[in-house]
C-alpha cells in the first residue's frame, strides 16, 4: 500500500483530494461555473470569442414549448438534444436519421414524437441537473465524425479532452465510444481512453475499464499509435477557451466534425483524473511546470500551445 | 503558503482550545471522561431526643460549616411541630428549634450530604494570640517549667506543638505533665491540656469536633482534633498519637470545648451520630462542585436545559461525529455515498430501529420503492408527480410492512417514526436518480458506500462513551469541527483511488 502511494507520489498522479484542494478550489473562481455547467450560456460564450461550437437548432425552456419542440423536430432527422446543466454526456439524446415517423438512435433503436417529448420533459424537471434543479434542453445539430476518425471510431462521436492549466494546455486523452458505451464518449460506461502524445497527437496508450487495451473490442483496429488529424489545431483551440473561460483549471471536450472541423463540446471545472490512467503519466508534474512559469496566463495563445507542442512534457 | 499557515495554525488552535476545555473540566471540576461513574459522599446525622419540660422549647445544634477537603452537597432538617431557624456567617452554622409548647418526647434530626472536594480552605479565622492562662499554684509553675523546657527543644510553632503533645502522652511523663494529667480537671482530656500549656506559650489553638468519613457507622463517636495556628495556617494534631495533620475526609462538625447542642425547657435525652457512605453520580457532583466554585462551566451546562431539549442535544451532538465520520470515510477512504449528509441521516434513522433491523427494512422498502419506479417509468410521468407517487407507495409500503410485522409478532416495522420515512422516500428518490443518470453499478455502488458509512456512523454515535463525553464536554465540538478543517485541506491520496491507479502505479 504504501509503496503505490510513494510510486504515485513519484510519478505526480493527482488524487481527487489534491486536486479539488490545490487546483479546482485555487484556480477556479466560483462565479465563472454557471459558465460551464449550462451548456446554453457556455456556447454563447464561446461564439463570442470566435470559438467553434456544433450549431445550436433550438432551446426548450418549459413544458408549455412541448408544441413548438414538435414542430421543430418535424423538420429534423439528426439531432441531439442534451441537458443546459448536465454533466459527463447524462441524458444526451441523439438520432441519425429517421424512418417515417420515427428517429433511429445510434444504438439502431427507434424513437417517437412521444419518446422525444418524454425524454425532453424529464430533463426540464431537473432529472439531469445538478441538484435537480429545473433546466433547460438544447436542440443541436449532429457532429458527423471526421472520417479520418474511422479506424479507431467506428461508431458514435469520439471527443478530444485536454486539461489546460492557467491556459496552457497540459495533458490530453482522446475518449473512443465502443458497442458496450452506447455510442457514448464516456468512459463510466465503457468508452476507451486513450493517452495523447502533447507534441505529436499520436495516441500513446489506451485503458478501457481499468483495463490496458491496444485494440478496439468492436474492430480488432489498434488504437495506440494513431495520429490525431490537426493536432495543433486542437491544442490551440483549447488554449483559446482559456480566454473565454478564464478558468485555472479547466477540461476542454472537442470534436472533430468533418465539415466544420474542430469544434468544442463543452468546457468541464472539475475535469475527472481518469486521464492520467489513459497516458500512463501523472498530473502534478506538469502542473508544476506551468506554475512555476511567469504569469502563464498574459502569454499568447500561439505561446501556450507551442508548450505543448514543442514537447516539453 | 500563509493560507496554508493561517488554516493549520486555525486548526490546530480550535483541536486544543477543544482538549483544553475537556482537560479543565475533567482536572479540576472532576467532570468525568467515562459515563456512568460513581463517586463516593457521605452523610452524617445527628439524631437528637428530647423530653420537653413544661413552657416552650429551644434547641440549638452547632452544624458543620467549613471543613476542608470537603463540602456540603445538601442538608436535611427533621422536626415536626418545631420552628426551625438557621443562623450562619462565614466560620459558623447552627440549627435553632423551638416550640412554644410540647409534651412528648421528639426526634429531631440534622443530616448533610457532604462530598470529597479540593479546596483547602482554613476551618476558622486567623485568631488572636491569647493571653498566658493564669492558673493557680503549683500549675501555674509546671506549665512555665513544661513551656520553658519544651522551647529549648523546638524550633518553631509546630515542632513546639508536636513536642507538647508528645509529652501528653509520653508513656513515662513529666513530674510537671504528671501534675496535669492527674488533676480532675484536665484528666483524660489531652486536648484541654494542650490548649493550656500552648497558651502559655501565646500559641493559638483551638479544639476541633467532629468524625473521619471512612465507613459506615450506625453509632459513630466525635473525635476531638486540636488545631494549632501557626501564624499562617492551621495545623491539625491528633492529641491521643501525636500525628500531625488533618486526616482524609475530616468532617468538622463543630468547635470548641462547648457542647454541640444546647437545650432549653427540656432535656436532652440522646445524641447520636451515624456516618454513611453513598454513592454519587460523577456528573451531578461535579455540576455541584461547579456551581460551587462559581466556575462558569457550571453555568454553560446542558444539564441545566429542561430534561426535553436535553434529550434533543444529547442526539444532535452526535451528528458532527456522524458528520466527522463522514468526511473520513468519503475523502480519505474515497466510499460514494447519496448526497452528503444522507448517510448521517439514515444513521439517525437506525436510531430508531436498530441496526440490522433497520439496514433490513432500507433495502426492502428502498428495493420495492425502486421497483415500482421503474413500473412508473413505463408509465411515462413527469418527473415531480412521479417522485411523489414514489412517496405515496413508500408511505403504503410502510404501513403494510408494520402490519405484516405486528401480526407475525415482530416489532421493528412498528418502530418506525416518521423522520426515517422522509429519509426513506429521500433515498428512493437519490437513488433512482442516479440509476437513471448513470446506472444500476453505480446506483449500487453509491448504495453500498451509503449503508456502509451509515453503519459506521450509527456505531460511532450510538457508543456510550461518545454520546457522554459530547454531551458532558459538548467543548469537543471545536475539535471535531478543528479535525474537520484540518481534514478540508488534505490533499492526499484516498484510499480507493490506490486501488483505482493500482496498476497505473505498476505500469510507472
Amino acid at each position: 500500500m504504501i509503496s503505490i502511494v510513494r510510486k504515485l507520489r513519484a510519478a505526480g498522479v493527482l488524487g481527487i483530494n489534491a486536486r479539488n484542494a490545490r487546483f479546482v478550489l485555487e484556480h477556479n473562481p466560483r462565479h465563472l461555473y454557471p459558465l460551464v455547467d449550462d451548456k446554453i450560456l457556455c456556447k454563447a460564450r464561446l461564439k463570442a470569442h470566435g470559438i467553434a461550437v456544433p450549431d445550436q437548432l433550438g432551446i426548450v425552456r418549459g413544458q408549455y414549448q412541448a408544441g413548438a419542440l414538435a414542430r421543430r423536430l418535424r423538420t429534423l432527422d439528426e439531432f441531439a438534444i442534451k441537458p443546459a446543466t448536465g454533466t459527463g454526456g447524462d441524458g444526451v439524446l441523439v438520432t441519425l436519421g429517421r424512418r417515417g415517423k420515427e428517429w433511429i438512435t445510434p444504438g439502431g433503436s427507434l424513437l417517437s414524437m412521444a419518446d422525444i417529448q418524454y425524454h425532453v420533459s424529464g430533463i426540464l424537471a431537473g432529472m439531469y441537473s445538478l441538484g435537480g434543479q429545473l433546466d433547460a434542453a438544447l436542440i443541436e445539430e449532429l457532429v458527423r465524425t471526421d472520417p479520418a476518425l474511422y479506424p479507431i471510431a467506428p461508431e458514435g462521436v469520439p471527443d478530444i479532452r485536454v486539461i489546460v492549466f492557467r491556459g496552457v494546455p497540459v495533458m490530453a486523452m482522446m475518449r473512443l465510444p465502443t458497442r458496450r458505451s452506447g455510442g457514448k464518449a464516456n468512459l463510466h460506461q465503457g468508452a476507451i481512453g486513450a493517452g495523447v502524445d502533447m507534441a505529436t497527437g499520436r495516441t500513446l496508450s489506451a485503458v478501457m475499464q481499468h483495463d490496458i487495451v491496444d485494440q478496439h473490442p468492436d474492430t480488432g483496429a489498434s488504437v495506440t499509435g494513431f495520429s490525431v488529424p490537426g493536432w495543433p489545431e486542437l491544442i490551440r483551440l483549447s488554449a483559446r477557451c482559456f480566454d473565454a473561460v478564464p478558468l485555472g483549471y479547466l477540461g476542454v471536450d472537442m470534436v472533430l466534425d468533418e465539415r466544420q472541423g474542430p469544434l468544442v463540446l463543452e468546457l468541464n471545472a472539475r475535469p475527472g483524473l481518469a486521464i492520467q490512467i489513459a497516458n500512463r503519466a501523472g498530473l502534478a508534474h506538469r502542473l508544476a511546470f506551468v506554475d512555476q512559469l511567469d504569469n502563464p496566463e498574459g502569454l499568447s495563445v500561439e505561446a501556450r500551445a507551442a508548450f505543448a507542442l514543442d514537447g516539453t512534457y | 503558503m500563509t493560507r496554508s499557515v493561517h488554516w493549520l495554525i486555525v486548526s490546530l488552535l480550535l483541536i486544543a482550545a477543544g482538549l483544553a476545555l475537556v482537560a479543565y473540566k475533567h482536572l479540576a471540576l472532576g467532570y468525568p471522561l467515562k459515563p456512568g461513574q460513581i463517586e463516593e459522599s457521605w452523610t452524617a446525622e445527628a439524631r437528637l431526643v428530647v423530653l420537653p419540660e413544661a413552657g416552650p422549647v429551644k434547641v440549638e445544634l452547632s452544624l458543620p460549616a467549613v471543613t476542608p477537603g470537603l463540602s456540603l452537597l445538601r442538608e436535611n432538617f427533621i422536626s415536626r411541630g418545631y420552628g426551625l431557624t438557621t443562623e450562619a456567617d462565614r466560620w459558623n452554622r447552627s440549627a435553632r428549634w423551638a416550640v412554644r409548647r410540647a409534651s412528648q418526647r421528639q426526634l429531631l434530626y440534622y443530616s448533610g450530604v457532604f462530598y470529597i472536594d479540593r479546596g483547602r480552605e482554613p476551618f476558622a479565622p486567623t485568631p488572636a494570640y491569647p493571653e498566658i492562662p493564669s492558673l493557680s499554684e503549683p500549675f501555674d509553675t509546671a506549665m512555665q517549667a513544661i513551656v520553658d523546657d519544651v522551647r529549648r527543644q523546638s524550633a518553631d510553632i509546630a515542632s513546639f506543638a508536636a513536642e507538647m503533645v508528645a509529652r501528653i502522652n509520653s508513656p513515662s511523663p513529666s513530674e510537671e505533665m504528671a501534675l496535669f494529667l492527674n488533676s480532675p480537671e484536665y484528666r483524660n482530656n489531652p486536648v484541654r491540656i494542650a490548649r493550656t500549656l500552648l497558651a502559655g506559650a501565646r500559641i493559638p489553638t483551638e479544639q476541633v469536633n467532629g468524625f473521619p468519613l471512612t465507613q459506615t457507622e450506625r453509632r459513630a463517636r466525635p473525635e476531638r482534633l486540636l488545631a494549632v495556628h501557626n501564624g499562617r495556617q492551621w495545623l491539625f494534631f491528633d492529641p491521643g498519637t501525636g500525628q500531625q495533620g488533618l486526616p482524609d475526609n475530616f468532617l468538622i462538625w463543630w468547635r470548641g470545648e462547648r457542647p454541640v447542642v444546647s437545650v432549653e425547657g427540656a432535656e436532652l435525652i440522646d445524641l447520636s451520630w451515624s456516618i454513611r457512605r453513598n454513592e454519587l453520580g460523577a456528573i451531578d457532583l461535579a455540576e455541584e462542585r461547579a456551581t460551587r466554585h462559581g466556575a462558569w462551566p457550571a453555568a454553560f451546562s446542558l444539564l441545566d436545559l429542561p430534561v426535553q431539549a436535553q434529550t434533543v442535544y444529547a442526539v444532535l451532538l452526535l451528528v458532527p461525529v456522524g458528520g466527522f465520520i463522514m468526511v473520513l470515510m468519503r475523502n480519505l477512504v474515497g466510499l460514494r455515498s447519496f448526497g452528503t449528509f444522507m448517510p448521517v441521516l439514515i444513521a439517525l434513522a437506525f436510531r430508531e430501529t436498530g441496526l440490522i433491523g433497520g439496514l433490513v427494512l432500507f433495502a426492502v422498502v428502498v428495493g420495492a420503492g425502486l421497483l415500482l419506479r421503474f413500473y412508473l417509468e413505463r408509465l411515462r410521468l413527469l418527473l415531480v408527480p412521479r417522485l411523489t407517487a414514489v412517496l405515496i407507495i413508500v408511505v403504503a409500503l410502510m404501513v403494510a410492512l408494520s402490519l405484516l410485522s405486528h401480526q407475525l409478532g415482530w416489532d421493528v416495522g412498528l418502530s418506525v417514526g416518521l423522520f426515517p420515512m422522509v429519509i426513506m422516500a429521500m433515498v428512493i428518490e437519490r437513488m433512482s436518480i442516479v440509476w437513471e443518470e448513470r446506472g444500476a453499478h453505480e446506483a449500487l455502488i453509491e448504495a453500498a458506500g451509503t449503508a456502509v458509512i451509515a453503519s459506521l456512523a450509527f456505531y460511532m454515535m450510538t457508543l456510550e462513551i461518545v454520546g457522554h463525553l459530547v454531551f458532558v464536554f459538548p467543548e469537543l465540538l471545536l475539535t471535531v469541527l478543528g479535525l474537520t478543517l484540518l481534514m478540508g485541506r488534505y490533499s492526499g491520496y484516498r484510499l480507493s483511488e490506490l486501488i483505482r491507479f493500482r496498476r497505473l502505479a505498476r505500469e510507472l
